[in-house]
Parts: C-alpha cells; structure tokens; sequence
C-alpha cells in the first residue's frame, strides 16, 4: 500500500501529524442529504474514498491549509461572571448554581469586576487595542444546558481586538532548530459559559448540570494564520503559559478550563480560500494537532476525489481518531444576535480619562492593569537565555513543567556549578525520574538543596559525574539522606591519592604491554582502552580526566 | 396629508436601504408580506407554532406597525444602544454570595434524576415539532 502522498505546504514542517491509514470512519464520513449547500448551489455527495488508498495523480498540485481557532478560557475568579454564585470544579450537581443561572423570572446579570480586569490583562498581554466602551449582546439558541436560550457575549463591539501571539515551532529534525511565528489576535471577549449535558442514550434523556452556567469565558479568536496541527497547538500552548502567568485563567484543558474550536481550510497557493469547516470538542492539548492535521487531510483528498466540501460543523472522535459531522448542527445557525438591554455599555478608562472623584471600586483603569502586568513566559525565557547562556530549548523546556523554573533557580542559588550543568541535571535526568513515576516538581523526594550539594561534590571533583548519578538515584529512592552521607557509604569518592593513582597506572601499563605498544604506534583508540583497565583497578573511583593526565604523563616522560 | 406621507415613505425607505437595514426574508417594498419560507425558518429558531393564518396576519400587521419607524430621518443620528446606554455599568466584587439551593431550584423542574434538570435527548427534532400539525392556534 502505498502512504499517502504529502503535497501539503507546511513552512513549519509538520512531521508529526496524523496517519489516517485503517480509519475505519470512512463509511459515514459525508452525510447522505446536505442542508448547507457548499459553491455550486447544488449539494453533491461524494462517496468519500478509501484514503489509505490514494495514488498520486498526475498534474496534481500542492495543497496549503489555513486554520484559525476560537479558544475558550474559563476565567479564574470566586464568583460567575454576571451572578454570585462560586465557580469550582467539582462540587455536587446544581449546587453552585443562583437564581439568575437558572435563568429564573426576575433575575438580572451583575458585572463581576475580576472577570472585566482579567480581560483587560489577557488583552494587554496579548498586544491588543483595549476598547474603551465595549458592548454586551444575546445569542440566541435552544439547547437544555443554556437555560435561558440565550448566551450573554460581546459580539458587537468586545472588550479587546487586534493582538498578536508569538509562538515557536521547531523546524527541521533537530530540537534545536525552531522559530517564531507570529498569529493575529482578531478579538478577545467576555462570555457566558453554558451548563453541562450528560447525555443518557439508554433511558433517551439528557441530565443537565447548571455549576458550570454563567461562569466568565474569555473568548480569543486567532486568525487563520496558521497552517497545520502542530503550529495551532504550539500557539494554543503559548496562550495557556501566558493565561497561567497572568493568572488570568488556569487553562487546564483536562478540567474544562481550556477549550478549543478550530476552522480548516484548504486551497491551492495562489488561488482564493477553499470552504471552512468547523472542528469542535477539541479539548486535549494531545489530539489538538492530531485532529486539525486529519481534517486537513480529509478535505484534501475530498477534493482531489473531485467532492466538495461543506461548510459544516464537525467534531473529533477521539477513539476512532477522526472527525464527523455534529448531528444536531444541520443548516446554518442564525443566533439572532440583539443588544443585551439589562447592560449599559461597559466603559474602562486610563489615567488620562479617569473622572475625578470616582469610585475606584466602579472603574477600571488600563494603565494601572498595565502596570501590573505580571512577567510574560517570552520574557522570562529571554531573561534565563541572557543570564545564564541557556540554550533557548531549554528555556522553553524549563517553563513547560510547573515548578520546573522555580526548582532550577533554587538550585542554582546554592551551587556554584555551571548553569548548563545544572539545567541539564534538571532538564534531563531531574525531569527524567520525575516523569517515569508521573509526579509534578512539587511531589519530587530530592529537594533543590539536595541536588545542589551534589553537584557542589561534582564541581569540587569529589565523586565522578557517573558516580553523582548513582547517588541521584539513592536519593531519590531514599528520603532524608544527604548526598555526602550516601557517598560515604557507597563509597563513591574520587581517589585523592595522587600517589596510588601514580602506582596503579604504572602498574596496569606494565601488565598490558600489547596496549602500550599500541598506543606508542599511534593507535588513538589504545589510550582509552588503557584508561578504562586503569579505572576498572581503581574501582571507578578515579576521574577518567585525571587518568588520562597521568597515564600521558607518564607515556612522554 | 397623504403627500407628506408619501414623501416621508419614499425618503425613509431610502434611507432605509442606506443603513442597510435587513429583515430577512420580509419583502423590502414594505407590503409586509411574510413567505411561507419565513414563517417556517422563525417557528425553527423560535419554536414558536404559527398555527393559523390568522397568526401569520398578526404577525404581518406587526411588522408593518413597526416599519413605520423608518418614516423618521435618522441621518446624522447615533443609533441608541440601550435605554440604558448613559447609565452606569456597576460592577460587582468577586465575592460568592449565592448558590447552594438546590432543592429549591429542582422543585422547578418536571423530572429529576438525583439533582440533576433532565431533559430529552439533544434538542427535540423538528419532525417531533411537524407531527403535532397546525391543530392550536397561537392563542
């Protein structure tokens, strides 16, 4: 069977996206009766082929795809955004839930003041023009989680728009090689989350779950500026670091927090945009590439099969590893958007702006938020590449586990070892252990302190780097026995005896002739043969470097 | 009197078509004539039943009430947001105030299952909606 051909441009050289071969989706990929009625007018149904299949046809040419994304973040604050009731993740059903969430006769939605401030954050961070008067509107639609059919959101005039997101994506084989890219921020805005369906197929019933109805969401809309799976994820992980910094959200995708929709294109360079369609329910950071690389590879061999492609909406079926289309979104959806008249326009202000005398607890002032504007992940990276040299990978390494930086710099507080030895203890064999036992920085049994003493032995050549990974791995498994301690017992130290090791070279180049000999011809690899035999009769007490000075030494003298 | 009304139509339905003001579907000459497509299209989104001809004469008469907004010259003018739009919007600390009723909001709903609103499955199809026919008239 021959692999599928890639004629699909991707600048960032995607080389880790989907294999479609054996999707067993295939049959029910395309629906029968086509309300959406794509270019021609006319709605055509293409027997979607076999991808696994394909042949490369002749003339055909290649394929750019173009993906923009609507992310949604659960903003991170005690109450919802227009009610007082508490936003938590786990809490008995309907418990956290008021009148207003219930949308009950009588109710009206209040402004939380964290939730406009954490906008303003998001936007300020993300390069945006703050819109000083922004409005509130309804979007209509009927399902049970949304109990008063509509959604209060910004879609007129929200709160913040034209940003940019700077990300980086490796090119090439190497770790090394990555750029940045750069993904317009078209809007960000305030909305209402909906509640929460479980869907009972067996009794034909929906239950529905009203905790999560009208708690703040921020709504960042990318441009389609990107063009593959791998580019969306590593802007949307660029966007969590940068809600996690600002604390703006914590944007954990497994709880909800972070969710993302994606809008996928194809179309020949050169030639105007193809038909999108919409991917929703892509909420794991692990399949978010996986399933946009997919839909673009579905569309494209739709195409070159001579289908069409509708403009629907679809979702990723994350067991079969493919996309289908929704049921209940046939046909356009019309929100019937109008202003939401319980809401005046919400107005914010810079120091220039501000009305005398006003209540701070009733304005919102851009500049003071700007001022305090925690330190941005692309900041801090480039603060650890100029004070420490550090390769930027492993800055980006060091802000990608939570704790990680902290760890490094504690440990870097006490040692006076290089600062790429020690991020490369802790980026490799730290991190290592860590993840062959699933644990978080904070549930790690060896602290900074520990692994800073060990590599002050290192750094005083008082045991070997080899012998500091076995006392790593004692300390890992043992708590509360410093490193000194398990090196006396292991009995791991260097040999300090200039005067044995003197001894014990002499003796080994006098009981291997034949390796000398070798060696005295020019053979280059003898001389390590040598320093292993030596090192084996020192019982790797001896520091390989110091070996080969000796054993040198005493060849030439 | 007739003539100054008809000027005033003839100015309003142009400036009408300049704010690009659209009515899906509403015949722009402004007869109020509303299609059979619309009517279908509204009781979709709205899951309201135009059960009668008289429901949809209602609705007809409606529109042509409101459509004599347009006889007002708005050039120049801001359009009004809200009622609302010079007040101030209060915003409110981020204190957990309310909640923790559950009992209470659960006696609202027909079926329970263990604290939770039960519904029917997805939303209820549009042939469900057909099967009823045009029995009741919109009261």
């Amino acid at each position: 069977m021959a692999a599928p051909v890639l004629r699909w441009l991707c600048p960032g050289r995607c080389w880790a996206f989907a294999r479609i071969g054996g999707c067993s989706c295939h049959g029910r990929g395309v629906p029968t009766a086509s309300t959406s009625s794509g270019k021609r007018g006319q709605s055509s149904v293409a027997r979607q082929s076999l991808i696994t299949a394909q042949e490369p046809r002749k003339g055909d040419r290649e394929w750019a795809a173009v993906v923009g994304l609507e992310i949604h973040a659960q903003i991170s604050s005690n109450s919802k955004l227009f009610s007082g009731s508490q936003v938590h993740f786990a809490a008995p059903p309907n418990s956290l839930v008021s009148f207003f969430d219930a949308s009950l006769p009588g109710t009206l939605p209040v402004l939380n003041r964290r939730c406009v401030e954490a906008a303003v954050m998001t936007g300020l961070a993300l390069d945006c023009r703050i819109n000083k008067k922004s409005l509130f509107d309804r979007k209509h639609y009927f399902y049970a989680d949304l109990p008063a059919g509509y959604q209060i959101t910004q879609q007129r005039l929200p709160i913040a728009v034209d940003g940019s997101l700077a990300y980086s994506v490796c090119v090439g084989k190497k770790l090394g090689q990555a750029v940045t890219r750069t993904v317009r921020v078209r809007q960000i805005q305030l909305e209402q989350d909906s509640g929460k369906s479980l869907h009972d197929d067996l009794r034909s019933q929906t239950l529905v779950d009203l905790n999560r109805a009208g708690v703040g969401l921020l709504e960042v809309v990318l441009e389609p500026d990107m063009s593959c799976g791998e580019e969306a994820a590593a802007a949307v992980r660029e966007l969590q670091l940068i809600l996690q910094a600002l604390g703006t959200s914590r944007a954990i995708m497994a709880e909800g927090q972070l969710r993302v929709d994606a809008n996928i294109s194809v179309h020949h360079p050169g030639e105007p945009l193809g038909v999108r369609t919409e991917v929703k329910n892509l909420n794991s950071a692990r399949f978010l590439a996986r399933a946009i690389d997919y839909e673009i590879q579905r569309q494209i061999s739709e195409l070159e099969n001579g289908g069409e492609i509708l403009n629907e909406t679809r979702s990723f079926d994350y067991k079969l590893g493919c996309t289908v289309p929704m049921r209940d979104k046939e046909g356009k959806q019309d929100y019937r958007f109008m202003p939401e008249p319980n809401l005046p326009p919400l107005l914010l202000y810079d120091s220039a702006s501000l009305p005398a005398g006003a209540d701070p607890q009733q304005v919102i002032n851009i500049d003071r938020i700007r001022e305090q504007l925690p330190e941005l992940p692309s900041v801090t990276r480039e603060k650890l590449v100029r004070r420490y040299g550090m390769l930027p990978e492993h800055s980006f390494a060091l802000l990608n586990e939570v704790g990680l930086l902290e760890f490094f710099q504690n440990v870097m507080k006490e040692t006076r070892a290089e600062p790429k030895k020690v991020a490369s203890w802790v980026l490799n064999t730290f991190l290592g252990f860590l993840k062959q036992q699933n644990l978080a920085v904070s549930e790690s049994p060896v602290t900074p302190s520990a692994l800073a003493e060990l590599l002050n032995l290192v750094e005083r050549k008082a045991i070997s780097s080899s012998a500091a990974k076995q006392v790593f791995e004692e300390l890992w498994r043992s708590e509360g026995k410093t490193p000194a301690q398990i090196v006396a017992e292991k009995q791991l130290e260097l040999m300090q005896d200039d005067e044995a090791l003197e001894q014990l070279c002499r003796a080994t180049m006098e009981a291997h002739p034949q390796v000398v000999m070798d060696l005295k011809k020019g053979n280059p690899r003898a001389i390590n043969k040598l320093i292993g035999l030596v090192r084996k009769a020192t019982l790797g007490r001896a520091d390989p470097t110091a070996i080969k000075e000796v054993l040198e030494r005493q060849l030439s003298g | 009197m007739w003539a100054r009304a008809a000027c005033l139509g003839l100015r309003a339905s142009a400036a009408a078509q300049r704010r690009g003001f659209t009515s899906a579907g509403a015949d722009p000459q402004g007869s109020g004539r509303v299609t059979a497509e619309l009517i279908e299209h509204l009781e979709r989104l709205a899951l309201v039943d135009f059960g009668s001809q008289e429901a949809v004469a209602r609705l007809e008469k409606a529109i042509a009430f409101a459509d004599r907004l347009r006889a007002v010259d708005t050039d120049g003018v801001e359009p009004m947001e809200s009622v609302l739009e010079d007040r101030c919007l209060y915003l409110r600390s981020d204190n957990v105030v309310e909640g923790n009723c559950v009992e209470e909001l659960l006696q609202n709903s027909h079926r329970v299952v263990e604290e939770y609103f039960v519904a029917p499955p997805g939303n209820i199809s549009w042939s469900k909606l057909d099967e009823k026919g045009p029995s009741h008239t919109a009261e």
